[in-house]
C-alpha cells in the first residue's frame, strides 16, 4: 500500500478532566474514501476538529505525506490542503455563493479582489458538481436550499484544490435524490486523488460509498476495515462496542 | 493572470451537461440583471429603498409646507448640518456590520475635541500636530473598545456604555463643568464656514465621476481577462449617469449666490469633498479588501470566518479603531460648525448616529448595509430635524419623531432579516 497522505498516531485530546480522545490513530490515502464511524459521543467531531486546526489536540503525532506537522491554526491546515465541510456548513448567509466559497483564501490582483477570476473557478468548479438549480453566483447563501449549501460547502474544497476533504455527517439533512448526488461527488473526488474521509451514522451510506472503514469507540479506534471484507452488522458490533478489535490492516 | 499549470490538481471534469452559471444574474443582460435585482428585494434585502423613498416624501411635504426650505441657504445649510452625522453614521458602520454597537462614538469625540480646542489656544500646539493628537486620542479608545470586545469578549454594548459615562467624565475633568473653550484654528473652522470656489465644485464633481468610470472600467477589463463575462456596459452608464444628475442639480444649486447681492456667498462647502473622500475610500477598503470582506464575513457568521482562517479577534479590533478615528472627524465637522467645545460635546449625537445607519438600511444584526446607506439615513434625520425647526416645532417633537423613524426602521430591518431567513428561492 502506498503512503497515506494523513497519518494520525496516538492523538489525544481532553476537556478537563473529560479525556475525549484517547490515543486514535487514523489513517486516509488518496484516491481512497475513509468513513469514520461511532456513536453519538465517540470522539468523531473533536478527531476532526484537530485535523482542521479549529480545535488542537493535546498530543500525538499528525504526519502529512510522511512528514509531521504540526496542525494549531485553521490556517495551517489550508496549507496544507486539509479542508473540512462541516455538518452545520459554516457558511456565512450574508456573503454570495463566490465570496462564501473563496473566504479566507481571496484572488488578490493590485492588493484588491480578482472577482472575476473568482467567479471563473467558482463557476468551473459548481460546473464540475453538476449544479443545476443556482440562479446566479451572487446569489446570497441565505437565499439557498439545504442541498445547494452542501453543494456549495463541497465546491468549496474544489476551489481550494484540496487533497484531504473532510466530510462531517453530509447527507444527514438531505432529502433521497440529494443524497445519492452527493454521495456520487464524493466518488468523484476521491477517484481524482483526494483522500476524502467521511463521517456518517448512515450505514447504508458508508457502504455506498466508502472504501475503508475506521470505528471509534469511546475515543479509541476500535477497528479499521476494508469495506468489501466485512458486513454492516459486523461494523454495527464494533460501533457499541459489543465486538473487540480484530484488525484488518488495510 | 494564474496561467500557471497546477501539477497536483484533481482531475475533475467538468460536467458538460450542467450549464455553467457564469454570466447568470448581475453580469448577465439586462433583463437578467434587473431580475436578479428584483430577486434580491424580494428576499428582504432592500438596502436603501425605504430611506431614499422616505428622504423624497420628507423632502416634498417640508417643501410644500415651508417655502424656505428649498432655498440655495438652507440646503447649504442642511449639508453643514448633516455632515458630523453622516461622518458618524460610516464611522458605526464599520461595527455594525460587525453586529457590534459603539455607543461611545459621540464622547469620544467630545473629549478628542476638549483636547484639541484646549490645546490649539493661542499659544498652544500648532493645530496639524493637534489633529494628530485627538486622531489619536481615537485610535486609543477605539483600541481599548476593541481589545476587550475583541480580546475579552465582553459585549461592545456595556463596554462601550461604559466608556459613555467614563469618557464624560473625563470631559468635565480636561474642560470644568460649564466651561466653554472657542474653536481657534482658521482651517479647522474654514471646513464648515467657507465654500469651494464654483468652478472647483464643478472639479470635485468631474473627479467623482472620473474615479467611478475609472474603477467601473478597470473592473471590467480585469473581468474580462479573467475569461468572467461583464454586465452589459448600459447598465454601468445609467448608474453613472444618475449620479452625474443629481450631482450636477446639488452644485449647479449650491454655486447659486445664496448671500446678499453685496456680499455673495456661493459654491460647495469644503465639508462636503471631504466626506465624500471618507465614503469612497471607506467603500473601497469594505468591498475590496480583505478587511472589508473579513467584517461582512465576521458579522454574518463568525464561527464561519474563523474556520476559514480569519483573524477574527485582530479585524474586529480594527474595526473598532478605525470607528473611533472616524468619530473624531466627525467631532472636528462638528465643532467647526459650532465653534467651541465644551463639556456636553458629542453627548447627544450618538444614538443619532446609529439611527442614521439604521435608517439608512444597515443591519443591526450585523452583515449587512454599506457606507452610502449610513449618508442616506443621516440625510433622512438631518432634513428631519431642519424641516421640522423651520415649520417651528419645538426640539420635543424633533426628538420624538427621528425616534419614531428610528423603531419603524429597526422594525424594517427586523421583518426584512425574518424574510430573508424564511424565503428560499
Amino acid at each position: 500500500m502506498t503512503q497515506p497522505i494523513v497519518e494520525l498516531q496516538g492523538v489525544t485530546k481532553s476537556f478537563g478532566p473529560v479525556e475525549v480522545l484517547k490515543g486514535v490513530d487514523l489513517v486516509a490515502h488518496a484516491g481512497r474514501v475513509t468513513a469514520l464511524v461511532g456513536d453519538n459521543g465517540a470522539g468523531k467531531s473533536t478527531l476532526i476538529k484537530g485535523l482542521a486546526g479549529v480545535q488542537p489536540y493535546d498530543g500525538g503525532t499528525v504526519l502529512f505525506e510522511g512528514e509531521p506537522v504540526s496542525l494549531h491554526h485553521p490556517r495551517e491546515a489550508s496549507r496544507l490542503g486539509i479542508e473540512v465541510v462541516y455538518q452545520d456548513l459554516a457558511l456565512c448567509d450574508n456573503l454570495d455563493i463566490v465570496q462564501n466559497m473563496f473566504l479566507g483564501r481571496e484572488e488578490l490582483a493590485l492588493g484588491t479582489f480578482d472577482e472575476g477570476q473568482m467567479e471563473a473557478e467558482a463557476a468551473r468548479a459548481l460546473q464540475t458538481l453538476s449544479v443545476r438549480t443556482v440562479k446566479s453566483l451572487r446569489q446570497k447563501v441565505a437565499s439557498l436550499s439545504g442541498g445547494q449549501r452542501q453543494t456549495v460547502a463541497i465546491a468549496r474544497s474544489v476551489v481550494k484544490k484540496a487533497k484531504v476533504v473532510i466530510l462531517d455527517e453530509p447527507t444527514a439533512a438531505l432529502g433521497v435524490a440529494q443524497t445519492a448526488q452527493v454521495l456520487e461527488l464524493v466518488r468523484r473526488l476521491a477517484d481524482s486523488g483526494v483522500a476524502v474521509i467521511i463521517i456518517s451514522h448512515n450505514l447504508q451510506d458508508v457502504f455506498a460509498v466508502a472504501d475503508d472503514i475506521s470505528v471509534l469507540y469511546l475515543g479509541t479506534m476500535t477497528a479499521r476495515l476494508e469495506a468489501k471484507d466485512t458486513s454492516r452488522d459486523d461494523v454495527v458490533g464494533y460501533i457499541t462496542g459489543t465486538k473487540t478489535m480484530t484488525e484488518v490492516e488495510a | 493572470m494564474s496561467t500557471e499549470i497546477e501539477q497536483d490538481e484533481p482531475a475533475l471534469e467538468v460536467d458538460a451537461d450542467a450549464p455553467s452559471l457564469l454570466g447568470k444574474g448581475e453580469h448577465g443582460g439586462v433583463r437578467e440583471a434587473v431580475s436578479a435585482y428584483l430577486r434580491r428585494v424580494r428576499g428582504g434585502d432592500m438596502g436603501p429603498l425605504p430611506a431614499v423613498a422616505g428622504l423624497v416624501v420628507l423632502v416634498a411635504i417640508f417643501a410644500a409646507a415651508n417655502p424656505l426650505f428649498l432655498t440655495e441657504r438652507n440646503i447649504a445649510n442642511l449639508f453643514t448640518q448633516a455632515a458630523p452625522l453622516v461622518t458618524l453614521g460610516m464611522a458605526l458602520v464599520f461595527v455594525l456590520l460587525l453586529g457590534e454597537i459603539d455607543l461611545s462614538a459621540g464622547v469620544t469625540f467630545g473629549v478628542a475635541m476638549g483636547v484639541f480646542v484646549k490645546i490649539t489656544q493661542p499659544g498652544g500646539m500648532p493645530w496639524p500636530l493637534a489633529v494628530l493628537v485627538a486622531l489619536g486620542i481615537g485610535v486609543a479608545v477605539g483600541g481599548t473598545i476593541g481589545f476587550f470586545v475583541a480580546k475579552i469578549g465582553v459585549p461592545s454594548f456595556v463596554v462601550s456604555l461604559g466608556l459613555f459615562l467614563g469618557l464624560q467624565g473625563v470631559m468635565l475633568v480636561i474642560i470644568g463643568a460649564g466651561g466653554t473653550y472657542r474653536l481657534i484654528p482658521e482651517p479647522i473652522k474654514a471646513v464648515q464656514n467657507r465654500n469651494l470656489p464654483p468652478w472647483a465644485g464643478w472639479t470635485m464633481l468631474a473627479v467623482v465621476l472620473g474615479i467611478l468610470l475609472a474603477v467601473a472600467l478597470t473592473d471590467r477589463l480585469r473581468r474580462a481577462s479573467s475569461g468572467a463575462p461583464n454586465a452589459p456596459l448600459s447598465i454601468v452608464l445609467a448608474k453613472l449617469g444618475v449620479v452625474a444628475v443629481l450631482g450636477a442639480a446639488l452644485v449647479f444649486y449650491l454655486n447659486q449666490n445664496r448671500g446678499t447681492a453685496v456680499r455673495t456667498l456661493e459654491g460647495v462647502p469644503i465639508v462636503v469633498p471631504v466626506v465624500l473622500a471618507i465614503l469612497m475610500v471607506g467603500t473601497f477598503v469594505l468591498d475590496r479588501t480583505r478587511f472589508g470582506r473579513y467584517i461582512y464575513a465576521i458579522g454574518g457568521n463568525a464561527e464561519a470566518a474563523r474556520r476559514a482562517g480569519v483573524n477574527v479577534p485582530l479585524v474586529k479590533w480594527s474595526a473598532f479603531v478605525v470607528c473611533s478615528m472616524l468619530a473624531v472627524v466627525a467631532g472636528f465637522f462638528f465643532v467647526s460648525r459650532v465653534g467651541s467645545a465644551d463639556a456636553s460635546t458629542g453627548r447627544e449625537i450618538v444614538l443619532s448616529g446609529v439611527a442614521a445607519a439604521v435608517v439608512g438600511g444597515v443591519s443591526l444584526f450585523g452583515g449587512r448595509g454599506r457606507l452610502v446607506h449610513a449618508m442616506i439615513g443621516a440625510t433622512v434625520i438631518a432634513v428631519i430635524t431642519n424641516g421640522l425647526g423651520l415649520l417651528g416645532f419645538s426640539a420635543g417633537a424633533n426628538l420624538a419623531v427621528s425616534g419614531g423613524v428610528l423603531v419603524l426602521a429597526a422594525t424594517v430591518d427586523a421583518l426584512a432579516r425574518k424574510r430573508s431567513g424564511a424565503i428560499g428561492v
